[in-house]
């Protein structure tokens, strides 16, 4: 392999941009609105729990948001910078989704989050939690525009051939892509299903917390009796009831997220079948023609050779499930979906100069099998994880509080990462299953519509100059993952008080320093 | 007549414009953060100041960004990769500005708290560089050759008016900035901020007067030169209502010169969006570079709805935090502690 080739670095570039940047974003869709809701429901209640909730999850969200705001410029620009070939071909249709998501959604969201953050005694409180409001709903609304131009690539619909370009003359059918919708279905549920874990997870611990400091304590049934240490800022009896809130709203919502998960996950591999069969097949090892779903193959995945593959544990009927919903159809193997494929789009690259060292390639047409093979298993195996701690957690917590073992509660944070893993393994899978194309070719749609990721970078571009861009943001990525785990160790060990640093001062009844308050100290959030 | 692509052209020209106004005070600030503050508090003065705005504010940029993409991808195609390490520079700068902000209040040591304020000055000052060269190329050329593609290697965008643009809007963000601290401070930062626009401005504005006259000489308009004679007509009364203690006039006179000048450079350079520095034949315009007219309606309508809701909420942002503030009312520090039972 020649790791010289600008187009691998402009591929790993890609993938850890991405990979990175969606860490962060799963955590925001899904934690913005259970903070909404808190707020909401402090002021509709007036509740101290649910300031306290609001303020709480609010600050880790923010410490969280900036790091997506952040990655995403990069993503916006590495289109045209890396990929001028592909920008280029798919600009007069890619383009469009971007640029409203820019106008539609990045302005709102930003804007807004804005107005939260500063607004807290500033605006009037049922304005203050419409921000949030705004700036939740504008982010769902961005992932949508950027899974419409995501699922263009995976299945091109709404455009014409027009000097060997495609050119959009249906906005409607691209915006409405059934690819689209379900992706996004999917990609909100597993967003749902990091905060469920998150909220879960942390407030574990704060209950873990209390227990072993002695400060909550259980009756001779298991039943929790709260109690409180004056000397620690915010850990008074209402702190237990914020933290066994937070925990069963994140295990409800991590449950719930699965099942949807579950369900949106099997209608996007149903069309996924048909529109992108080999990705598919890749999926599955699947080298013959058959029903049979592998639970574990052995052999040289990463040969790229089926005959290498051996599956050693396979469920027939299965895979025709998945697929067609009956246990009979006969899915088409690798073997069968090759030949087809060298039929319909070639068996080289074009003998272009454009295309640098790869004009005249032969095309591998399979994707690499270790990567979709495992992708696909670890997706569903931590989504599944995730969601078994889950109703675990909430049956274990039925009596009011967590064991006071240190094992548990290690486990319930080590947990959090779960979702996260399987959102990574999900795109991991579906995007290197689209190879070796950047835009695969649709099926049902019109001829050539299609563009090999070879022939996708920048032909100016020197690898030198990818090589400085991918190290450079890698380090860079690397030192701010750093920073933000940092940082929301602290503010989740500070517990409330480290959000509400108001927890922490006695109130010593001067109606001055009230007034001072609400004034002054409270519009500075930096 | 190209109706819908001088549209974009001017669509464009105006979110660019928009972000170097606004984002142009947020990179200010971050570059006074390190050079004109005196105390701690002072620093948590300046990013109060721009807290509630800047990141709308940055959405200009990735908004002209995508629109370029969307109605002119040739353009963006071009222009992005040919400035790959410019842009590299520019998407780093930016990463760690972001982060500084809103983590600096957040590190528990004073050495921490140092090295985030580097960190935003220091970003502040890559991104201002960074995104003034790359406007400077697009209207000035870049080798490019027929089928749109940089020639010359890495480092082909390095030129004189790269460094010219570059310098233009750091020069321009370091009074902007100022100036809008001038405006949303009152004590001791407000009274400096005036004595550092007096003393800079003259020198600061230079490079942009220089890249906005060799834009226009380049065989203009009427129109242009009458656009250089607001935007210079706009610095003076910036600079004198400064002097004399007005500080929303002197705001407005150094808007004025931007928008003005910025105006003056895109008006000279229609309708040609990237020069090929090697023909002249090679340039590209909004013809051979846009999209097509389906994708641009499309676009348009998404425009007509989206910027004007867009001035409203952000207008109104401002309004709500228009207040003036000062170090004095600035809150000690609260640091984070372990919520833990000490024994």
């Amino acid at each position: 392999m020649d790791w010289l080739d600008p187009v691998l670095i402009a591929r790993w570039q890609f993938g850890i941009t991405t990979v990175y940047h969606f860490i962060m974003v799963p955590l925001t869709l899904g934690l913005g609105p259970v903070v909404a809701v808190m707020h909401t429901m402090w002021v509709r209640t007036g509740i101290q729990r649910y300031l306290r909730l609001t303020k709480f999850w609010g600050k880790l969200y923010l410490i969280n948001f900036i790091m997506g705001v952040a990655t995403g410029i990069v993503q916006e620009f590495q289109f045209g910078m890396a990929w001028s070939e592909y920008s280029r071909f798919v600009g007069d249709v890619f383009g469009a989704p971007l640029a409203m998501e820019a106008l539609l959604a990045f302005f709102i969201e930003s804007t807004f989050l804005g107005l939260w953050i500063f607004g807290w005694n500033h605006l009037p409180k049922k304005l203050h939690a419409a921000t949030i409001w705004a700036a939740v709903i504008a982010s769902i609304i961005s992932a949508y525009f950027i899974i419409v131009a995501n699922s263009w690539m995976q299945h091109p619909v709404g455009v014409e051939m027009i000097d060997g370009r495609p050119v959009m003359n249906d906005v409607i059918a691209v915006m409405t892509n059934n690819t689209a919708i379900v992706a996004f279905a999917h990609a909100i549920m597993g967003a749902f299903a990091v905060s469920g874990g998150f909220l879960l997870g942390i407030a574990w611990y704060q209950l873990w917390q209390r227990r072993r400091d002695g400060i909550d304590t259980v009756d001779e049934n298991g039943r929790v009796v709260v109690g409180e240490a004056p000397e620690v800022p915010g850990r008074d009896r209402e702190d237990h009831s914020v933290w066994i809130k937070s925990l069963r709203v994140g295990g409800v919502v991590a449950v719930v997220a699965f099942a949807g998960v579950a369900l949106t996950g099997d209608l996007q591999a149903k069309l996924m079948f048909e529109q992108q069969p080999l990705k598919m097949a890749a999926a599955e090892g699947a080298c013959y023609n058959g029903t049979s779903f592998s639970v574990l193959a052995l052999g040289e995945l990463g040969s790229r050779d089926c005959d290498d593959v051996t599956n050693v544990i396979e469920i027939p009927g299965v895979l025709s499930f998945l697929a067609h919903g009956d246990f009979e159809t006969e899915i088409k193997g690798i073997n069968t979906l090759v030949p087809i494929y060298q039929e319909l789009y070639g068996t080289h690259i074009p003998d272009n100069p454009l295309y640098g060292a790869h004009a005249g390639e032969a095309i591998e047409y399979v994707p690499m099998l270790e990567v979709t093979y495992w992708g696909f298993r670890l997706m569903i195996a931590f989504g599944m994880a995730a969601a078994g701690v889950a109703v675990l957690a909430l049956w274990m917590t039925r009596k009011g509080t967590v064991p006071r073992s240190k094992l548990i509660m290690l486990t319930a944070i080590a947990s959090i990462a779960a979702p996260f893993a399987a959102n990574s393994a999900g795109w991991i899978f579906t995007e290197m299953g689209r190879q070796p194309f950047v835009v695969a070719p649709n099926p049902t749609g019109i001829d050539g519509v299609y563009m090999f990721t070879a022939a996708a970078v920048s032909p100016g571009v020197s690898a030198g100059e990818l090589l400085f861009s991918v190290i450079t943001l890698t380090l860079v990525y690397a030192a701010l993952l750093v920073v933000e785990l940092t940082l929301l160790v602290r503010y989740v060990r500070g517990g409330v008080a480290s959000a509400m640093p108001e927890l922490g001062t006695p109130d010593d009844g001067d109606p001055q320093d009230k007034d001072k308050d609400e004034t002054d100290v409270l519009a500075f959030a930096y | 007549m190209d109706f819908l692509p001088t549209l974009w052209f001017v669509l464009i020209a105006f979110l660019w414009i928009g972000y170097l106004l606004l984002d142009g005070f947020d990179l200010g600030v971050g570059m006074h953060m390190l050079v004109s503050t005196r105390s701690e508090k002072e620093r948590r003065l300046l990013l109060n100041t721009i807290g509630p705005v800047w990141d709308g504010n940055e959405v200009w940029l990735i908004t002209a960004g995508a629109a370029t993409f969307a109605a002119f991808p040739v353009w963006y195609a071009t222009l992005f990769s040919g400035l790959y390490l410019p842009l590299v520079i520019v998407l780093l700068a930016l990463i760690v500005r972001a982060v500084s902000i809103e983590y600096r209040g957040k590190a528990a040591t004073e050495r921490g708290r140092r090295v985030w304020h580097v960190l935003l000055g220091a970003g502040s000052f890559g991104a201002a560089f960074g995104i003034g060269a790359m406007l400077a190329i697009t209207t000035t050329g870049l080798p490019i050759d027929e089928n749109a593609i940089r020639v010359g290697g890495a480092f082909a965008w390095f030129s004189l008016e790269s460094v010219i643009g570059g310098l233009a809007v750091v020069g321009f963000c370091f009074v902007h900035g100022a100036t809008f601290l001038a405006l949303k401070t009152d004590g001791d930062i407000r009274y400096r901020m005036r004595r550092i626009i007096r003393l800079s401005a003259p020198v600061a504005l230079l490079p942009i007067v220089v890249w906005v006259l060799i834009v226009v000489a380049d065989g203009s308009s009427l129109t242009a030169y009458g656009l250089v004679g607001v935007a210079a007509s706009g610095a003076v009364i910036g600079w004198i209502a400064n002097r004399a203690g007005r500080e929303g006039w002197a705001f407005t006179g150094f808007s004025v010169l931007l928008t003005a000048g910025a105006s003056a450079i895109f008006l000279a350079a229609y309708p040609v969006v990237l020069p090929s520095s090697i023909d002249a034949a090679y340039d590209l315009t909004i013809q051979n570079a846009s999209s097509s007219d389906y994708t641009l309606g499309v676009m348009t309508v998404v425009a007509a709805i989206g910027i004007p809701v867009l001035l409203v909420y952000q207008g109104w942002s401002y309004w709500v935090f228009r207040k003036r503030l000062t170090a004095a009312a600035i809150p000690d520090a609260q640091p984070v502690v372990p919520a833990v039972k000490r024994p």
